[in-house]
């Protein structure tokens, strides 16, 4: 009925699909077949033709602009500055969420007591949300109040009170930087921990017995290397989530220029000023951006090369693509 | 990794008890940490996890505070009396219900509908041979490099165009069909011991049957880990709500909701802060009612929810 059979080759099916299976197949397939369709395919199909068009506070365009929406934003200062945002956000979110999940994780790991304890406890503000956590950090830790956390801690050692937070350059960034720490480090940690438990006990009794003594050389030696293709997902996975920052920027520095994100930036164009042909371009530049990224990080550190490759491991890459 | 500290206690051990000790005594089985090393890394992890609860602390305390105690200068530990009528204010505030039915809708019948309709094509593509279903795979593997996050705009625009904006269906619906939970039920469907379902169509039971009543209640704690999941993220969900809800429109969530007022000028912080609370009481329950599946989903799936 259609010249996709993929012919004697198929080994999902084994056998040759009676009728009556064809039609089941579809059974189970339809709802999500064809909610992919109108609400995947379909939406970037026609952002794609709208991304050509002049669409000014509407979605049914009418005048063509061919590649202009895309050439005006990527020369966008902006947009640019959109980017560089997020270059920043990401030279300090990655490394210091890696340092800290994976040093909770080792910490944690086999503790005698307690173990469960600490985890629940650092694990807790992944049930927070980012819109809670941004209340949390804006009217209550850095209020700019005298009676405030971060303004009792500052009198502490002696120093003024800081009445604004957020308007204020270098400042601004230490809540948005703490606030996606505290949000994201358990669930890293978990990452971490899971893997710490999947590598194999005699690795440590072998370099013991080889005479490594040092935690650190241990650590280097074995603990690290074991962990390869898990940092290296977790690395992608915070680069991912560093790209797709929303929430806490919006709901903590506005919409104001001051840090504004890839996404804060497209929704400011899409809906703040109504420009769905700009904002359908955006779009599909940081989606190719995106795709292109994970394929790079895929290519230059190579998923899974080094010791586990489980099917969960391999699920735990294609959530990396998505 | 354990080893790792265990080393480095040996190490202690052997410069305070002598080398010669060490010698004799390379490895005595699964070690455990100890002596000071273990002290610091009770200390360490005691400081973290005061850090991670001040946080909750603030919003718990404020929540339980006048406005009037928050403007004066000097440092409330704890507020006492409590006010908790704050609460009772909130509770009794039609803005807030509103929210909270829209988040409670949205998040339950997002997430069940999600599941069902993932749980359906992952089983179809696992176990139903169709000519089609290499292909069906290759589109679902395909949509799982396009970042969600930035479909939001291209979503509207269909949203849009359906007159959907502001309608709870125009809320859900775009959000249930997620390519990467077909692929996981497909993963899960494939290592299933096909002898069981064998089994079933033995006794009679066709697909439809072998998959509700012999392969699903099998993988229930797959299911719950993917359900907690979903729920969580479904319930903090914020850019698709904002875009598509709000205070305009018929339909609203918590989010959105607490947003709105975070974006704006506030001065009733007791207020807001007693709402963000109650905004997170689903997610405590289930968070200390379900933490064995929200830990086996995550770790399973590397998944944020």
């Amino acid at each position: 009925m259609t010249t996709f059979a993929p012919g004697r080759k198929a080994s999902s099916s084994r056998r040759h699909p009676r009728r009556g299976e064809e039609l089941t197949f579809w059974i189970f397939l339809a709802p999500f077949f064809v909610g992919l369709l109108i609400f995947t395919l379909l939406p970037i199909a026609w952002s794609a033709v709208l991304s050509l068009f002049d669409a000014q506070a509407t979605v049914y365009p009418t005048i063509f602009v061919g590649l202009r929406n895309y050439i005006d934003i990527v020369t966008d200062p902006d947009f640019l500055n959109s980017i560089g945002t997020f270059l920043v956000f990401t030279v300090f979110i990655v490394p210091v969420t890696l340092v800290c999940s994976l040093g909770l994780a080792l910490l944690v790991n086999r503790l005698p007591h307690g173990a469960g304890f600490f985890r629940t406890v650092i694990f807790l503000p992944t049930a927070c949300s980012y819109v809670v956590a941004s209340l949390i950090w804006k009217l209550g830790l850095f209020n700019g109040l005298e009676s405030s956390l971060a303004n009792q801690v500052l009198a502490l050692f002696g120093q003024q009170p800081i009445y604004s937070w957020l308007n204020q350059f270098p400042l601004f960034w230490i809540l948005l930087v703490t606030v996606r720490l505290w949000l994201q480090i358990g669930f890293y940690m978990l990452l971490f921990s899971a893997a710490l438990q999947r590598v194999p006990e005699q690795l440590y009794e072998a370099a013991s017995i080889d005479g490594v003594r040092s935690s650190w050389r241990m650590f280097w030696s074995i603990t690290w290397p074991q962990l390869r293709s898990t940092t290296s997902a977790v690395i992608l996975l915070l680069m991912i989530a560093a790209f797709q920052a929303f929430d806490e920027f919006y709901n903590l520095v506005g919409a104001g220029p001051t840090a504004r994100p890839p996404l804060v930036y497209l929704y400011n164009r899409a809906f703040t000023q109504q420009d769905f042909g700009h904002g359908s371009a955006g779009a599909l530049v940081l989606t190719l951006i995106m795709v292109v990224v994970a394929l790079l990080q895929n290519r230059f550190f190579g998923f899974g090369a080094a010791d586990d490759d489980s099917p969960r491991k391999r699920a735990s890459r294609k959530k990396v693509a998505a | 990794m354990t080893a790792t500290f265990e080393a480095s206690a040996r190490t202690a051990e052997s410069t305070s008890a002598g080398r010669s000790r060490t010698r004799t005594h390379h490895y005595r089985g699964p070690l455990r940490p100890s002596g000071g090393n273990l002290v610091a890394r009770y200390v360490v992890l005691g400081v973290v996890a005061v850090l991670f609860l001040i946080p909750f602390w603030v919003l718990i305390k404020i929540s339980l505070m006048t406005n009037d105690d928050i403007s004066k200068p000097n440092f409330v530990f704890l507020p006492i009396p409590p006010h908790v009528e704050n609460y009772l204010t909130v509770l009794g505030d039609p803005g807030f219900q509103q929210a909270l039915l829209g988040s409670v809708v949205m998040a339950v019948v997002s997430t069940t509908l999600t599941i069902a309709i993932a749980a359906m094509a992952g089983y179809g593509l696992a176990r139903v041979p169709s000519r089609l279903s290499k292909p069906v795979f290759a589109l679902t593997l395909l949509v799982l490099m396009v970042p969600s996050a930035t479909t939001f705009i291209p979503n509207y625009i269909i949203v849009a165009s359906f007159g959907w904006v502001g309608t709870l269906q125009g809320l859900i619906i775009p959000t249930l069909f997620a390519a990467f939970t077909v692929f996981l039920f497909r993963q899960a469907f494939l290592n299933f011991p096909r002898e069981l379902e064998e089994a079933g169509k033995l006794d009679g039971l066709r697909h439809f049957g072998v998959f509700l009543r012999i392969v699903m209640p099998n993988q229930i704690a797959f299911v719950a880990s993917l359900t907690v999941l979903g729920f969580v993220g479904n319930w903090n969900s914020f850019l698709w709500p904002l875009v598509i809800s709000g205070d305009g429109f018929g339909i609203t969530t918590l989010q959105v909701y607490l947003s709105t007022f975070l974006t704006a000028q506030t001065f009733d912080y007791t207020g807001l802060f007693a709402t963000a609370v109650l905004s997170m009481v689903p997610l405590v329950i289930v968070f200390f009612t379900m933490q064995r599946f929200l830990v086996r989903g995550i770790a399973e799936t590397g998944m944020t929810g």
